[in-house]
């Protein structure tokens, strides 16, 4: 008797303790969510906020009623915003494809051909992970400025077409692909060429897709090298346009018009990210390595 | 030769090809080919000719196990040999020679690890052997690449290609040509239509290998093989991704589609059973050396050696000590047998293997028929192999086993006892059903069938 | 296997790898080798591409620039302050993360979201949050008078509040990998070991500490050394912060300095950029090897 008595209150007590762990638990959660989404809303809210309306505002509203567009007006009329977009482009679709190019031909080679050295050359471009960006940049802006090619896209381009790493992803895939299906190909008079193309490149679409996103993110952000290399604004990428137009842009502190241009910056990728979600966090955390 | 092969090769094309049937029963692929060809009196002398032959084919892998072969250096410092220097190479196939024929089913068979997918690679070309020759007919293929020589090639896994419907993968090997081999787009479906059709899925073709069962897929991997109209068509164990149930029945498919276009066709299997029951021949295979070729019940009645024996038969045969003395075979202490009576009988049921092959079991029946009728084999020590069938139960009988139990199977039954003599742990025969086994007596009493019994030598294992 | 093919094969693995040699070649390896070169070339002039002698001038002439010591000890503290609080906090949130379904996914979701953004973009939006203006404290200062406490400039004002406007952007920027890869590492712990230790008992601290923790300590470690990495980097987010003249704000940091000597209006010495970076990445090369040994110790498996 007694001891059904202890179960019940050993019970309830647990579902309390449980409650008040699971509150306290998703209230941390959410907090953190607030602290993420926070500037998301504030970015946008200060953008479609009047001038006038933002600096009368020595307490900034959470709100406002009378949405204004003329913002996203300004920040494409009065500073070249829809040229550093078309950069930013350009920027990351040659990036991108070049490297595709670069990359699968290197991934087939290690993942399926046989040659003398391949090893070595692979455990050399294993080791080539290892070399910060920083250290590099010095000759390499030494490098494009002796060439000339400040403020072309070649030099924005050029330096950035290979990764190790994602050679390495992609040979991994490959690698998964059944020596048999080589074999298969190989008896009917496939060209080696063919095979990569018809039957490799299809089968490792996901991963391929996986590395253009992640790749197209990275030139989206990439700030350090456009700074340095360019410095004729008709070559800016968003990050340094949107540096540029902090300094100097719309006449005055603007910042509802700055807000503007930092919204048009930030929906590409988030609208990126959310259509390709499974991809982009798989593919960040097999070794995804911020900017 | 190769260029000439070469030329005839590219002189394929998609033409229908599988539905008709000469005289024979069967259709060949070869016939329909040659039609094309200019010279007829080529034609004529290319039918009877398209055979595989093999010669002394060997291939050697290098040893890739560093640690062994630092062993073997280090061992050679210390005895002083000076040629184990050299880390032994592997020998995948061993002096292969035999010759397939033309329109047969073959089954290589062999534990695995026994050189039976080496040599089909070999013959497909995906290797090139370290020595030996390979004909196709009366083309030297060995130095050829595999898309030249006109194989059709399927694999375990099949090796289908994902991305691709059940029509593209079919299409996949003729959309290859180059040149004026290149075919339109409508002769290429009318031939994966028919292909597909051979091997019956003709509804499935815009399917996706990944929507298809193992049974389908198999099929599928058949016609890709077959679209390219090869001369040789080579399945890598074909069925060993079945289950149980698709296995008996695909291996029936296998066997009509082979009939059907007469195509000289080889396969690889580690199962007996599925070795036994589709192929005109099989080759029995060990460590790279070729043991036994024969038609599948000639090598099952007369195994070359202990190894054939053990090989093929479920339940598998039953081994045991024992010698020959004074013309008698012993078992233990028990006389079992006349020894003579064991060989003659073996003689008369052994047949010359097929193919123009010549194997040593020619050589010893020949010597064992001139040896003497009944004292043929002189006392010794021998290995004694007695097929589960081949016991007798009698109760005057004069081999004595202890008993161990009775498995009732339904179409008989199975009897398990112990041998001191035996080599392994339990001694299985099988008796009709019609015989009562006294379970509760400690020993059991067997006469034997001499045809089920084979003597082999001690040291050796090959066949008395 | 290997196929009976023709000699062309053995160079055509290398005709596959070479742009990719080229391009590591060209803007990899040999900036690598050119780098240390530079760093020992005194008085390299950059526009007539001459030096005066080879020594450690360069090396020297850093370690004893005001700016570079200024940026090291902005660096450090940037590294001491963000590595163990976002670490700890991803823990937390990954923890807490783990143990709800609903909802799971949609705040995995929005957790990631940083990892997406432009840091430069994003971190205009933390300046005019934290900033004082003339006509506005700013809703962060507006949020402390809230409680009782004073506007402070965290943009332009005193150092210590410049420092914790870049600690808390900087741990904002870089939760979303690490909560990515902590969540990964609590998913794949077997559910069995949690079954078998409620079995036994164990309450839930304890199963924390003793069965989760050691299981994915190998993760948490990973995160550090990369967590210490990347700190030691960091640029972008102090340039959104406080602009691009950092030495002016006292804000730089090691590679900001290394930025500042090879290009802009304090730019052109690529010699002294050398040998800054090469000591940032002695520094760091350093508390790797510090972390490897410690980890050697505590990681568990």
């Amino acid at each position: 008797m007694d001891t059904s008595v202890d179960y019940k209150k050993a019970e309830a007590s647990a579902r309390i303790r449980g409650r008040v762990l699971g509150a306290v638990k998703g209230v941390f959660l959410a907090l953190w969510a607030l602290i993420v989404l926070f500037p998301f809303y504030w970015m946008v809210l200060t953008s479609v906020k009047s001038y006038s309306q933002y600096s009368s505002e020595s307490v900034p509203k959470l709100y406002t009623l009378s949405p204004t567009f003329q913002n996203y007006t300004s920040a494409f009329t009065e500073v070249p915003l829809a040229r550093y977009l078309a950069n930013t482009l350009i920027f990351a679709v040659g990036t991108t494809l070049i490297m595709l190019v670069v990359i699968t031909l290197a991934a087939f080679a290690f993942a399926r051909l046989e040659f003398r050295g391949k090893n070595a050359v692979f455990v050399f471009f294993l080791s080539l992970m290892m070399i910060p960006n920083e250290l590099v940049i010095i000759t390499n802006f030494v490098t494009i400025t002796n060439l000339n090619l400040r403020n072309t896209f070649a030099g924005l381009i050029l330096p950035s077409v290979t990764s190790v790493f994602y050679i390495y992803l992609l040979k991994e895939n490959f690698e998964q692909i059944p020596d048999s299906l080589y074999y298969a190909a190989k008896v009917d008079g496939t060209s080696d060429f063919r095979y990569l193309w018809k039957v490799m490149l299809p089968i490792s679409k996901p991963t391929m897709t996986t590395i253009v996103i992640l790749k197209v993110i990275e030139c989206w952000n990439s700030y350090v090298w456009p700074r340095l290399i360019t410095d004729d604004q008709n070559y800016y990428l968003v990050s340094n346009g949107i540096q540029e137009i902090r300094e100097n842009g719309f006449g005055r502190e603007n910042i509802p018009a700055m807000m503007a241009a930092v919204v048009v910056i930030s929906v590409p990728l988030i609208v990126l990210f959310l259509i390709f979600r499974k991809q982009i966090m798989a593919g960040v955390s097999r070794g995804g390595l911020k900017q | 030769m190769d260029m000439h092969f070469i030329r005839k090769r590219m002189a394929l094309s998609g033409k229908a090809w599988y539905t008709v049937s000469n005289q024979k029963g069967r259709v060949t692929v070869l016939n329909q080919l040659q039609g094309r060809n200019d010279s007829d009196a080529d034609m004529e002398s290319e039918e009877n000719d398209m055979e595989i032959r093999l010669e002394h084919l060997t291939k050697k892998f290098p040893n890739r196990d560093r640690k062994s072969g630092w062993g073997a250096r280090r061992h050679g410092k210390n005895s002083g040999v000076s040629n184990s220097v050299i880390p032994q190479d592997v020998v995948a196939v061993n002096d292969f020679t035999f010759t397939i024929p033309d329109g047969k089913l073959i089954g290589l068979l062999g534990p695995s690890g026994c050189g039976k997918s080496t040599t089909l690679n070999l013959i497909s070309g995906l290797l090139a052997p370290t020595s030996g020759r390979i004909f196709f007919g009366d083309d030297n293929v060995t130095e050829l690449q595999p898309e030249m020589r006109g194989i059709g090639l399927v694999f375990q896994n099949y090796a289908l290609y994902p991305h691709l419907t059940v029509r593209q993968n079919i299409m996949f090997p003729l959309e290859n040509r180059k040149g004026k081999d290149r075919l339109s787009k409508e002769q290429m479906l009318s031939m994966a239509d028919e292909a597909a059709r051979l091997v019956q899925i003709d509804k499935l073709m815009e399917r996706r290998p990944g929507e298809l069962s193992g049974g389908q897929q198999q099929r599928v991997a058949i016609a890709r093989a077959l679209v390219k109209q090869p001369r040789v068509l080579l399945l890598d164990e074909p069925l060993s991704n079945l289950d149980a149930r698709l296995r008996l029945q695909t291996r029936d498919e296998i066997r009509r589609i082979q009939r059907e276009t007469g195509i000289t066709t080889v396969f690889v299997t580690h199962d007996q059973d599925e070795a036994m029951s589709i192929s005109d021949l099989i080759v029995v295979m060990k460590e790279g050396v070729v043991q036994q070729i024969g038609k599948p019940q000639e090598v099952y009645d007369s195994p070359a050696n202990l190894f054939v024996a053990k090989f093929l038969g479920t339940p598998p045969i039953n081994v045991f000590e024992g010698q020959v003395r004074g013309g008698k075979l012993y078992i233990g202490e028990d006389a079992v047998l006349d020894a003579g009576c064991v060989t003659a009988r073996n003689e008369k049921t052994a047949e010359v293997p097929v193919g123009g092959f010549a194997r040593k079991s020619e050589g010893k029946s020949a010597e064992n028929s001139a040896g003497g009728e009944t004292a043929g084999v002189p006392d010794r020590d021998v290995w004694v192999g007695i097929r589960p069938e081949g016991f007798l139960l009698r109760e005057d009988g004069p081999f004595c086993c202890e008993l161990n139990g009775v498995e009732v199977m339904g179409r008989d039954i199975s009897v398990l006892s112990k041998n001191k003599a035996s080599v392994n742990p339990v001694v299985r025969s099988i008796i009709g059903t019609e015989n009562k086994v006294d379970t509760s007596s400690p020993v059991v009493r067997f006469a034997l069938r001499p045809e089920k019994v084979f003597l082999f030598d001690r040291s050796s294992e090959e066949r008395l | 296997m290997n196929m009976a093919r023709g000699r062309f094969d053995k160079v055509k693995g290398w005709l596959y790898l070479l742009p990719a040699i080229l391009f590591l070649g060209a803007f990899l390896v040999y900036p690598l080798i050119d780098v240390f070169i530079y760093s020992f070339e005194e008085g390299y002039n950059f526009t007539s591409q001459t030096y005066f002698g080879v020594g450690i001038y360069n090396y020297s002439y850093v370690l004893h620039d005001p700016y570079f010591l200024q940026a090291v000890i902005n660096t450090f503290i940037l590294v001491i302050i963000t590595v163990p609080v976002s670490t700890g906090l991803a823990l937390l949130i990954s923890v807490a993360l783990h143990s709800i379904t609903r909802f799971r996914n949609l705040l995995q979701t929005i957790y990631f979201l940083p990892y997406v953004t432009n840091t430069l973009a994003v971190g205009l939006v933390f300046m005019i949050l934290f900033k004082k203006t003339a006509y506005s404290d700013g809703l962060i200062n507006q949020l402390i008078n809230l409680f009782g406490g004073n506007s402070v400039d965290f943009i332009d004002g005193p150092y210590w509040a410049k420092m914790l406007v870049l600690c808390i952007y900087t741990i904002w920027v870089v939760m979303p990998f690490k909560i990515l890869i902590l969540t990964g590492a609590l998913a794949s712990v077997n559910e069995d070991y949690y079954k078998a230790a409620r079995v036994d008992g164990t309450s839930k601290f304890r199963i924390f500490r003793k069965i989760t923790l050691p299981m994915i300590s190998p993760m948490i470690f990973y995160l550090v050394i990369t967590g210490f990495i990347g700190a030691f980097k960091a640029y972008s987010d102090v340039v959104a912060l406080f602009g691009t003249d950092l030495n002016a704000a006292g804000m730089n940091t090691i590679v900001g300095y290394v930025y500042d000597m090879l290009y802009g209006d304090s730019g052109g010495y690529p010699s002294y950029a050398s040998a800054a970076a090469i000591i940032l990445f002695a520094i760091i090369l350093t508390i790797t090897v510090i972390n490897l040994m410690v980890s050697r110790k505590s990681v568990h498996y």
